[in-house]
């Protein structure tokens, strides 16, 4: 059994100590809103916060996030800085297909966390990390901007 | 108008005549031909359907007006822009709008610009959508205002609605579409209605929020990948390492012997693991033993493929067009200019690997999937199963990105996970799920192209002759679209771009080698603009700088006879400060283009560094594509076009090393990221001609744009996709 803390709830899972966060979070508690993109760490769609960082649960084992606060895409709406990045996503419609934003949103809120006013530079270097094969990313960068000055 | 009315009637108004609770339109179709579908779904019995006046809009008496969207929504705004089509003409409230996906029902959903078939591409949802939409406002705002009218005793034409309310204002009373939607429904359909002239749009034109906006952005958006039932398994399949190989055997022991691994099947694209999570799935999978069987597979590799284009390309092919004697016409020219083009396949690799939802019953399938080709789909998989088309349903989700790869002429993935429950006997509902690696290396890419070209200046710098020769494979040869789109022996999709060059030259010659290689092909977000904007625009670039003219100026006076064409080049290069000196070491490049009936032109400004690495610095695109329906998501298409364009002018490749693809995942098949996204600025001309589509037409131009910009700034013309200075 795994003891997991995601968005303020307890969760007992029988699952692999071995078995990805994604999975966890995704088949066995029904969180489907962190997505899979590549299992390898290189899109960033599958980002939550784990103990307030942003980390890619495709590639974190269930064991190294059990006892520690998980934040996911459904949580993150409760802080304000997820509060904020959510509401500057709707004011420029940032989405396309919108497969990539639960990822983008829990970066670009892990970064607003940390740094209050980022300029172009911290942000790109904070979302790099995140593919969006729609290409919104001029959008992402304005409402990044937009949340910050909220 | 009127029989289509009386159609639509016949099965939907029964649904506002019987309105109770949770009814819905699903249960007035025929038996089996329909279901209510889509990510804006409301939970059963949430939206009472007090009056369902046509196909396309359904009012409930919660005053909600719930729009049935027949394409799908991958990115490009079609939950957005149909809505906003039929809020126009009803006087909705788009606080009210709601929006649900259709279902697979061809009859009632077919897409008007591909005669009797449901489907969604070639950027046709806003065109073909246009006038059915509105039509499907209107008749439901006149049927709400014919029984205000008769609530009220007072003259329908002494009625007006605004933002969902409907107002007799000598009397002052008012009504909100939900209280008059049983009456509505009771009213007779109207014969004629009148669509409003555009200077009274009030919708169209302006910005509207995306209805997608919300759940995309708090993880409650439905996806194919998020569909959960009871029992169901998740598959992971085993596919061939060439393409045309096939099982010749396996050992499943240790598959098996993965905790969760419930069933391991053969299938005829592979051998598929199947387990209670996707994680089991994929350990199961990674620990099977499968031999091939490779007699029959594609051994070749890129460089082999590219050889034998272009010893192909010395000779004639097919013509695709010819005007005057291009042969002589070079012969007698001041100047000659030749240039050899190569483009690499290409993947989709959309964000949501592929996948697909089936629950099976010995005389009824059911589909979940972010489904894009209704009717190609419905009846590849009933010819597998044995079933008619209608006993196969197809629930349309979200889906996360598509780039054209959901629209797969051949079925390939519905079927495949339509084979593997058919495997299970149907005992269980499956979830196919591929790996990003399964995505990037089973093909269907944007096929090899090899481009040769000549031309020929006279003495004063006038473009006296241009040959075009395309070498690669059809996309749409052994498709079901091959009657209509192989014309005399050319797939219009292998020379769309080329063979309508706007650019008038007295003489002229596109032909084109259609090659056989063992390599699955599809078409690619602009189809074959992606590569013959790419060497026609670069190359006009090229003759102009031979014929000492600026590229602007040299392409204008070819494109009197196009004033659209014209019109967008003029606006990007104003707005781009075309002419604007540059410091050392920048460049600014313009292409201009159409595709899918719109017309784009791109500035792009590149700075290129002494070690021959490059930044797209700033894009100018301007876009005529009719009527501005909404003006935000135009612009999000162009800019996502440009994007997706770059991506693989700068890093796109899929290369086939003795037949096995090179890449595996987004480190070697590299997708832009944000710290090479341009600043992009986008402007749209105004314009009253009939709406034509977006998703596609802004990527064409940006690769020749770039190209050119690098040109300006190093005298160095790339020939070659991905673009390198290096190379």
């Amino acid at each position: 059994m795994v003891t997991l803390m995601v968005n303020g709830k307890r969760h007992e899972i029988d699952v692999a100590p071995d078995m990805p966060l994604l999975w966890a979070l995704r088949d066995h508690l029904a969180l489907t809103g962190t997505k899979y993109g590549c299992g390898a760490a290189l899109c960033g769609a599958c980002t939550v916060h784990l103990d307030g960082a942003a980390i890619r649960s495709c590639a974190t084992p269930v064991s190294a996030a059990a006892g520690k606060k998980i934040t996911t895409i459904e949580g993150i709406g409760t802080t304000p800085a997820g509060r904020r990045v959510q509401a500057a996503w709707a004011k420029l419609d940032v989405v396309q297909c919108g497969y990539c934003q639960s990822g983008q949103i829990m970066s670009a809120a892990a970064l607003l966390m940390k740094n209050r006013k980022p300029s172009n530079a911290d942000i790109d270097a904070a979302m790099a990390g995140n593919v969006c094969r729609c290409a919104t990313y001029t959008r992402i960068r304005a409402a990044i901007k937009e949340a910050a000055s909220a | 108008m009127s029989v289509k009315i009386n159609l639509e009637r016949r099965e939907f108004l029964k649904a506002g005549i019987s309105a109770s609770a949770g009814f819905t339109l699903a249960f007035h179709l025929p038996s089996g031909m329909a279901q209510v579908s889509g990510p804006g779904k409301t939970a059963a019995g949430a939206t009472e359907a007090a009056f369902a006046p046509n196909a396309f809009v359904r009012v409930g008496a919660d005053n909600s007006v719930t729009v049935i969207v027949k394409h799908l929504e991958m990115g490009q705004g079609t939950y957005t822009g149909l809505p906003t089509l039929v809020a126009e003409e009803m006087d909705a409230d788009w606080a009210q709008i709601r929006v649900e996906g259709a279902p697979a029902n061809a009859r009632l959903y077919n897409n008007l610009l591909w005669g009797s078939a449901q489907g969604t591409g070639g950027s046709t949802a806003i065109a073909n959508s246009f006038e059915q939409m509105r039509r499907a406002g209107a008749v439901a705002r006149t049927m709400l205002i014919g029984a205000a009218a008769k609530a009220w005793n007072v003259p329908e034409k002494e009625i007006a609605v605004a933002r969902g309310v409907v107002i007799h204002r000598a009397s002052g009373r008012k009504a909100t579409f939900g209280h008059l939607a049983a009456a509505a429904a009771r009213m007779p359909v109207p014969a004629e209605i009148k669509l409003k002239d555009p200077g009274q749009f009030r919708y169209i034109g302006r910005k509207f929020p995306r209805k997608d906006t919300a759940n995309k952005s708090n993880g409650t958006a439905r996806f194919t990948i998020d569909m959960k039932f009871s029992g169901m398994l998740t598959a992971v399949v085993a596919h061939p390492p060439l393409f045309g190989a096939k099982v010749k055997s396996f050992d499943a022991s240790k598959a098996k012997a993965v905790k969760g691994v419930s069933d391991v099947v053969q299938i005829p694209t592979g051998v598929a693991v199947l387990a209670a999570d996707f994680w089991a799935a994929k350990q199961g999978r990674d620990a099977l033993a499968v031999q091939w069987d490779e007699t029959a597979a594609n051994k070749l590799g890129s460089q082999q493929i590219m050889a034998q284009y272009k010893a192909l390309a010395e000779k004639a092919g097919v013509v695709a067009r010819s005007a005057g004697d291009a042969g002589k016409a070079l012969g007698a020219a001041a100047k000659k200019v030749a240039a050899a083009f190569e483009f690499p396949y290409l993947a989709h690799a959309a964000m949501e690997p592929l996948n697909c939802v089936v629950k099976l019953n010995k005389d009824h399938c059911e589909i979940w999937n972010g489904e894009q080709s209704q009717s190609g789909d419905q009846a590849a998989v009933a010819a597998a199963l044995g079933l008619k088309p209608e006993q196969v349903r197809i629930n349309m989700l979200y889906a996360g990105g598509s780039f054209g790869r959901r629209a797969n002429p051949h079925s390939d993935y519905v079927l495949e996970a339509v084979h593997i429950a058919k495997a299970i006997g149907g005992r269980a509902p499956v979830k196919l799920q591929w790996t990003r690696e399964d995505d990037m290396r089973a093909g269907y890419y944007r096929p090899m192209y090899y481009h040769a070209l000549q031309a020929g200046l006279d003495a004063h710098g006038n473009l006296t002759a241009w040959t075009h020769r395309i070498v690669g494979q059809s996309i749409i040869a052994g498709t079901a679209f091959e009657s209509g789109m192989v014309k005399n022996g050319i797939d219009v999709t292998s020379v769309e771009g080329a063979a309508n060059l706007p650019y008038e030259i007295p003489n002229m010659l596109v032909d084109l080698h259609t090659t056989a290689i063992g390599i699955p092909v599809q078409w690619w977000r602009s189809v074959g603009s992606s590569h013959t904007a790419f060497s026609t625009e670069t190359f006009i670039d090229e003759l102009a700088v031979a014929a000492g003219r600026d590229p602007v100026a040299f392409r204008r006076t070819l494109l009197s006879r196009h004033p659209r064409h014209l019109g967008v080049l003029d606006l990007a290069a104003r707005k781009a400060g075309w002419g604007k000196p540059l410091p050392k070491g920048r460049g600014r490049g313009v292409a201009v283009h159409e595709s899918f009936h719109t017309f784009v032109a791109q500035v792009a400004e590149v700075t290129v560094n002494p070690d021959g690495s490059f930044k797209v610095d700033r894009v100018v695109c301007a876009v005529d594509c009719g009527i501005a329906v909404n003006p935000d998501v135009i612009r999000a298409q162009m800019e996502g076009g440009i994007g997706f364009g770059l991506a693989a002018a700068l890093h796109g490749a899929i290369t086939l090393k003795e037949g096995r693809v090179e890449q595996s995942n987004f480190h070697d098949y590299v997708p832009l990221r944000i710290n090479e996204m341009p600043q992009v600025e986008v402007h749209i001309v105004a314009s009253n001609e009939k709406p034509t589509g977006v998703g596609e037409p802004g990527v064409p131009p940006i690769a020749p744009a770039v190209a050119n910009a690098i040109a300006a700034a190093t005298n160095k013309r790339l020939r070659k996709l991905p673009l390198r200075l290096n190379a």
